[in-house]
């Protein structure tokens, strides 16, 4: 057969073949992910998108550490039955500052991407400490420890820096003081509390997360961080408000 | 290939590969695999063309069906809500009496209620809204911001203690932390509360219930009322009922008033349709004519 004659030559030569099989099995990647980063329309346009605070950030660590996402989603789809329970599809732009993602795609408790401010503090707090005080029936396992245990709050700065390195926008001042924001957001009365707006913007919440003004705990930043889970930013209630598709 | 060699056995042609006397066929690769080759790079080639595909650079080609899964989600919506609108725009535009009084209008608020208070209340309010620790049974006539209709639809537009610029403010101060009443007269008011509910109680000090009903007369009547009934107005609860949002035992009320209580219900404004709200409370108001 002929179209077979180059494969034939090719064969005879050690190297060439790597070269060719790395070249092909390459196809899929080069042509369906590569274009993504120069494709305009990929990642939406998101002026209002805020960063995660050393708090927010904390708390995301937590929820990797604890392997939250192993039960929770955080990626709402674009299927009919998904923006009708949970609230417009994720956009891409939401995701923009999460290293790693934490999309998930096992869904043994509910989806979590529109998550923030559903319930309040109080509910997050006692549902994490048991969830069957608040929900029966919950299947959930109880992190009750997280009141307990003290925020690690020295290495928050560090974790700041890795995130810049990666590409998340922190500033110097924002690393330098990663630990004082961490301690002032869930600490209102404080006067560390004042800073966290300013470098992080008006709409960042600073509130006793946990119920327990004075202390930086565990749960702090686990409600922190499940509270501002899909308000970084707006664009995604835009579209759906548009096509007049919420009714 | 070297040399052209044909085997005589099966009549194909070799590699002229040979190992230990064994030769290798050139077998053909089968003709099925080339007539699904073909189908599979047809199938492709028409797919490209007709949906989004290829890149290009800063965009990508659209396809000429124009499809984008997110308009297709709008679509599927619109059409969810067209589909509806039989019976939506009814609950829209009846009245509250009208349609608690439709017993087909109320079969669908149940149905389609049932889910949307599965989803945005029942983690706080229980699946049958009957309500927890901490959380108000929603099934009974004893409402904290008044149980008319409207009143429940604006309780559920703006939350209670939320982030909504017209939200319910719920605050019941901290006697006893907040040293507005030494410990022993929020023991007293406590015990004079907790007796207004329990009538019959035979274990507490007649002097202590009518030292708290002095007690609470100074400094309670003006939220809770002068016969301790309430006021919808504050979202000050009743005292005098069975239905207690954080427990009606001497112990619970003690703590209620030694702590004090701002309990935290979020505003459904931006979250539920206008539409999806009117069910709820509907729903809740149904709820509450089966409740003893
Ligand atoms: C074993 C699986 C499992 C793990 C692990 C798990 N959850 Fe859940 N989660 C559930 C289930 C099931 C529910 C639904 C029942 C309930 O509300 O408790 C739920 C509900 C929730 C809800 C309420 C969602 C809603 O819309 O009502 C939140 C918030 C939540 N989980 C957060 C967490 C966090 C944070 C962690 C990690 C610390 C976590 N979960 C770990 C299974 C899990
Ligand atoms: C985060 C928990 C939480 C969720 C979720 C929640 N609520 Fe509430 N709700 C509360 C609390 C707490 C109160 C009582 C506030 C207080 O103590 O003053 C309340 C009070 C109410 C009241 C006022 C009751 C009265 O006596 O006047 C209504 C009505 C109500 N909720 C309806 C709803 C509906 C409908 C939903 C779902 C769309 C909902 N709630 C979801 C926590 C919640
Ligand atoms: C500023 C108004 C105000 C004053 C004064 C006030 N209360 Fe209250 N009280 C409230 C409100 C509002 C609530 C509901 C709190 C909530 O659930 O968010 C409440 C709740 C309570 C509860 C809990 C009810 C339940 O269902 O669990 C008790 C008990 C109570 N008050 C007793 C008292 C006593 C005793 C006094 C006087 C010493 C008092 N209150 C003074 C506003 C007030």
């Amino acid at each position: 057969m002929s179209i077979f004659g180059f494969h034939y030559q090719l064969e005879r030569k050690a190297i060439g073949l790597v070269l060719g099989i790395v070249l092909v099995s390459s196809i899929g990647g080069l042509v369906e992910i590569a274009p993504l980063f120069t494709i305009h329309q990929t990642v939406e346009d998101a002026k209002d998108m805020r960063l995660y605070t050393p708090l927010e950030l904390a708390g995301r660590n937590i929820y990797i550490r604890e392997g939250c996402y192993a039960c929770h989603s955080q990626m709402i789809r674009t299927l009919r039955d998904e923006v009708d329970r949970y609230g417009p599809y994720s956009l891409a732009v939401e995701s923009k500052y999460d290293h790693p993602m934490l999309w998930g795609s096992k869904r043994t408790g509910p989806d979590l991407a529109r998550i923030g401010e559903k319930y309040s503090d109080q509910w997050q707090v006692a549902h994490l400490i048991n969830p069957r005080d608040v929900v029966p029936v919950s299947i959930m396992p109880a992190y009750d420890w997280l009141l307990s245990t003290d925020l690690r709050t020295d290495d928050l700065s560090a974790h700041l820096k890795a995130q810049r390195a990666v590409g998340v926008p922190y500033t110097d001042e924002m690393i330098a003081n990663a630990a004082l924001d961490a301690y002032g957001q869930a600490n209102p009365d404080s006067p560390r509390a004042e800073g966290v707006t300013k470098r992080y913007g008006k709409a960042t919440t600073v509130r006793p997360f946990d119920g327990l003004p004075g202390r930086l705990t565990e749960m702090d930043a686990m409600v922190a961080y499940l509270q501002v889970l899909g308000r970084l930013t707006d664009a995604a209630r835009k579209p759906v408000a548009q096509a007049g598709a919420v009714q | 290939m070297a040399v052209e060699e044909r085997d005589n056995h099966t009549g194909y042609l070799t590699t002229g590969h040979e190992w230990n006397g064994i030769k290798e066929l050139n077998t053909p690769v089968p003709r099925a695999v080339y007539f699904f080759l073909t189908i599979a790079v047809a199938f492709s080639i028409g797919y490209w063309i007709l949906m989004p595909a290829w890149p290009l650079g800063v965009t990508y080609t659209r396809g000429l069906l124009g499809i984008d899964q997110r308009n297709v989600v709008a679509q599927s919506l619109k059409e969810a809500a067209a589909d509806r609108n039989v019976w939506t725009a009814k609950i829209q535009s009846e009245s509250y009496a009208a349609l608690l009084a439709d017993p087909k209008m109320m079969a669908i608020v149940r149905e389609v209620g049932r889910p949307l208070f599965g989803d945005n209340c029942a983690a706080c309010h229980g699946r049958d809204a009957t309500g927890g620790p901490g959380f108000p049974n929603l099934t009974t006539t004893s409402f904290l911001w008044g149980g008319k209709p409207d009143d429940i639809f604006n309780t559920i537009r703006v939350g209670i203690n939320s982030a909504h610029k017209d939200t319910h403010v719920s605050q019941m101060p901290a006697f006893g932390r907040d040293a507005m009443l030494p410990r022993g007269d929020v023991l007293k008011a406590a015990t004079y509360v907790y007796s207004l509910s329990n009538p019959g109680a035979k274990n507490l000090d007649p002097a202590t219930v009518a030292a708290g009903k002095k007690i609470f007369a100074d400094n309670c009547v003006a939220c809770h009322g002068d016969n301790a009934k309430g006021n919808p107005e504050l979202g000050a609860p009743d005292l005098t009922d069975r239905f207690w949002i954080y427990g009606g035992s001497l112990d619970a009320i003690d703590t209620s008033v030694w702590g004090g209580r701002q309990g935290h219900m979020p505003s459904w404004e931006g979250r539920l349709s206008e539409l999806d709200r009117k069910i709820l409370t509907l729903y809740l108001l149904d709820k509450r004519t089966q409740t003893p």
